[in-house]
């Protein structure tokens, strides 16, 4: 049921989505002549202008949501549309992952045993990659990217696991704190949430570069590397933002900005910690153990 | 663009609208503004999309080489089908969902409304970096609107551009879902429950669920795409353990519910305008929402029929022609519905109405070609011939698009107060209606005699049906022209006011309030007695 109190909020006009949409196009035309190898003002320095563009277009539209739900103009149902936008949007994100370890799936169970000759791919294998005998990990019959070797699961991918876990242990401890009132609390949990985070990421970064320095496994490696990088690599990147998010409301919790009942913003950057925490789970398992 | 201005008199004093033009166009929150410019920008892409058609049929008036280089005709086919689908099909129903399910479920607005101006003002940057890479070294886009690999990479530096315009449009559009579905599900007014809400704002309550499930899936094949292509990897090079195919499954696991994305709200549309041309309430009205879900489950398991030709193994063969099979039953119960809706009606043939039961007629006609493609063995034969392309004009050009003419004849008169020549609009119909069959028709039997789609030349044993074609297809596109003329006519023109109520059968929220609709409506929750709606006494 629809539920009203009071009239609706309705924002004023604002200039922001514009200044987003400028700066999107921006980035898109800096980083598109960036790679197609480009070298002028029309590359790269376009490319950090748009994203510089994007960075401001954020601060200057979550500054204007941030001042007027501090003035206390919006009521329960925006608050609703605003949980609704959030769940919806990691609904897509989570989507967008599925897209990758669909391609991970279907190489495994399907287009690398194919190739060697399994199933009704006994022709294929026998015209074209005579002699490849299908195995996971693989950079394929044509040793894309030449031989690599992968990391061991249970080193830094397990520490990695545990940071994680933890860290969706004490986001948790920090929303009690909250909810109870315990600023100090709040804020030591919510540090080390973002220690958790950074530590995940650091070591995620010990971690390619030991294998782009020492085992050969790079993003070239064949349908191993492809899968290996991108899925981890997004997920990487997924951190970071959590983390850049997750600092934000520290300051904004030191602030005061949050009250006990009302404190969407935390709670939005906490579902989207926990789906990226999901997430991982997901690739330890079946990019890393499997 | 300027259309709402021109009202402004007509408006009640309380109406506040930002001052100046593009200070009001640029940094609108209001869904009918909104809802405006995605018309607008839609009926733009509707025909440039359709000038790259006119140059298609040009050339493929005779055989052999006429008019254009063939790379340029692929160019065309690749940037038509881009253009078409995503920025004149999709923005023209988000549109009408931004005008209309405020209206329908009695909210002052879209949930949230600056996110709704941002999803727009993305549309008309992406789509200038789709249009723009046909000017690029190395030329445009030429594997076709699937962007299947290895052709599609085989591009020169437009590859790149035309992944991030999509990525563009994906974002523009996965914002634009989120904002209906909480608009939907949060903003009704008291008294509007689910199973009385307009079958409009129901269609698009789906559709905005397949739109937020696919749109990312199509945004992780490019991006693998253009890793593919600038950073060597290997997702689509069976070199490397990757493999082609792979990419079509993970495209069409998008394209299938995309196709759906593209139909749905035609069919909340045609659900809404014939009960009220046939005075009758909706036959089946939980049957129809029913239906709709049910398409659009399947919609998610049946993707592999456009690929019955790769080399499946035989039990997915097999599995994807049932499955595809299975749609045929809830979409026959919406034709069946609709038909029973106009059964002992009584019926006026206003032009909204005429383009509905076109709707109707023409794209069952779709459907059947799309249950003789869904077999397989049949489909070997007509995969990748102009059986397919006309197939799927008959599901877009007189389904998709010929919903969205009728919508437009339909609420025009609440967008602008006045009503529209209905003697223009019936002969804009009328051709339409002829033409796009000429138009199409002739291609089925192009395709059953073997044409292939997307070639620039063809055998003289081809040549009268596309002749035929052709014509049809420069008198269609002709009379688009008549479109917009009868719009602007209407909008700033016509002295012929409209009443509130505007059409005698036509019940729900929309109607109660002025026409034109003022530019705040339901500031205050309406109090929805259920006489005023179309499904208010559904019993449950
Ligand atoms: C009863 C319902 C339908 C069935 C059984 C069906 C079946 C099919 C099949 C089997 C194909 C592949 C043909 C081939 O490439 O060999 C196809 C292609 C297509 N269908 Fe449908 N279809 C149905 C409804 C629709 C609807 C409602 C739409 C859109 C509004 C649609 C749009 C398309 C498009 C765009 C293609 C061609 C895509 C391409 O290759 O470029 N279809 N359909
Ligand atoms: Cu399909």
């Amino acid at each position: 049921m629809a539920q009203t109190q009071g009239a609706y909020y309705v924002p004023h006009g604002s200039h922001w989505p514009i200044v987003g949409s400028i700066g999107l196009f921006s980035t898109v035309i800096g980083a598109a002549n960036l790679i197609n190898g480009g070298h002028g003002l029309t590359a790269a320095p376009l490319m950090y202008l748009g994203l510089a563009i994007i960075v401001f277009m954020m601060f200057g539209w979550f500054g204007t949501v941030i001042r007027e739900s501090l003035s206390g103009i919006y009521n329960n149902q925006v608050d609703v549309s605003f949980r609704m936008g959030m769940m919806w949007f990691i609904f897509s994100e989570v989507m967008f992952f599925a897209a990758f370890f669909g391609a991970l799936f279907y190489a495994r169970m399907y287009s690398v045993p194919w190739v060697g000759g399994e199933g009704h791919g006994g022709l294929t294998n026998y015209y074209l990659w005579q002699g490849y005998t299908p195995s996971w990990p693989t950079n394929g019959p044509g040793d894309i990217g030449g031989s690599f070797e992968t990391i061991p699961a249970w080193h830094l991918p397990l520490i990695n696991t545990l940071l994680l876990l933890s860290s969706g242990v004490t986001i948790t401890f920090a929303h009690h704190a909250l909810r109870a009132g315990h600023r100090r609390a709040l804020l030591v949990w919510l540090a080390a949430t973002i220690g958790f985070g950074v530590t995940f990421l650091y070591f995620q970064a010990t971690e390619y570069m030991e294998a782009y320095q020492h085992l050969n496994l790079t993003l070239g490696s064949g349908i191993y590397g492809s899968t290996f990088f991108m899925l981890t690599g997004f997920h990487g990147m997924h951190v970071t933002l959590g983390a850049i998010m997750l600092t934000v409301m520290w300051f904004r919790c030191a602030k005061g900005h949050f009250t006990r009942e009302n404190h969407f913003g935390f709670e939005a950057v906490a579902w989207y910690w926990h789906f990226v925490d999901v997430v991982w789970l997901g690739l330890f398992v079946f990019v890393y153990v499997l | 663009m300027a259309h709402a201005a021109v009202h402004d008199d007509h408006h009640d004093a309380h109406d506040h609208k930002p001052q100046g033009f593009l200070h009001r166009w640029l940094f609108t929150t209001n869904h009918k503004d909104i809802g405006t410019l995605y018309l607008v920008f839609a009926l733009v892409m509707f025909l440039t999309g359709g000038s790259m058609a006119m140059i298609i049929r040009a050339e493929l008036f005779q055989p052999g080489m006429q008019l254009v280089q063939p790379e340029f005709f692929n160019e065309m086919t690749t940037v038509h089908a881009l253009v078409m689908i995503f920025g004149a099909v999709m923005p023209a129903f988000v549109g009408l969902g931004n005008w209309m399910i405020p209206l329908q479920v009695g909210a002052p607005d879209m949930a949230l409304p600056r996110m709704n101006n941002w999803s727009f003002w993305i549309l008309p940057f992406a789509f200038t970096l789709l249009i723009s890479s046909l000017f690029m070294p190395g030329a445009g886009p030429q594997g076709g609107w699937t962007l299947y690999p290895p052709l599609s990479l085989q591009g020169g530096n437009s590859v790149a551009f035309v992944i991030f315009a999509i990525h563009m449009m994906g974002i523009s559009s996965i914002m634009g879902a989120i904002n209906i579905i909480a608009t939907i599900l949060n903003m009704r007014a008291p008294g509007m429950d689910l199973l009385k809400m307009p079958i409009f704002v129901w269609s698009w309550l789906i559709t905005a669920f397949l739109l937020i499930a696919v749109m990312p899936v199509l945004a992780g094949a490019v991006t693998m795409l253009l890793t593919d292509k600038y950073f060597g990897t290997s997702f689509f090079n069976a070199a490397g353990g990757g493999d082609p195919v792979m990419f079509q499954h993970i495209f069409w696991f998008f394209g299938h519910p995309e196709v759906y994305i593209m139909i749905l709200p035609a069919f909340g549309i045609v659900s809404e305008i014939i009960p009220t041309f046939a005075r009758k309430p909706l036959f089946g009205y939980q049957a129809m929402i029913y239906a709709i879900a049910s398409i659009a489950f399947l919609s998610f398991i049946v993707w592999a029929h456009h690929m019955f030709t790769v080399g499946m193994p035989l039990g997915g063969e097999l599995y994807f022609m049932y499955a595809t099979m299975l749609i045929a039953i809830p979409t026959g119960v919406k034709v069946f519905n609709w038909v029973t809706t106009m059964w002992e009606g009584s019926m006026t043939f206003e032009t909204p109405m005429l383009f509905a039961i076109a709707f109707v007629i023409l794209f069952t006609i779709g459907g059947f070609s799309g249950l003789m493609l869904a077999i397989v063995p049949a489909d070997f034969q007509y995969h990748d011939t102009y059986f397919v392309v006309a197939h799927f004009h008959y599901v877009l050009v007189t389904g998709a698009i010929f919903a969205i003419m009728a919508s437009v004849y339909y609420w025009l008169p609440k967008w602008c107060g006045n009503m529209y020549s209905e003697r223009w609009g019936k002969i804009h119909f009328w051709m339409s209606v002829i033409s796009v069959n000429v138009l199409f028709f002739p291609q089925h039997f192009l395709g059953l005699a073997g044409m292939p789609r997307r070639i620039p030349d063809y055998n003289v044993a081809f040549a009268d049906f596309n002749m035929v074609s052709s014509i049809g297809g420069f008198w269609f596109g002709a009379s688009q022209l008549l479109f917009v003329g009868v719009v602007i006519h209407a909008v700033y023109f016509s002295k012929n006011r409209a009443t509130s109520r505007v059409w005698e059968g036509a019940r729900g929220l929309e109607w109660t309030v002025p026409s034109p609709a003022p530019h705040h409506t339901f500031s205050e929750p309406p109090k929805i007695d259920n006489s005023m709606l179309a499904h208010g006494d559904v019993t449950h």
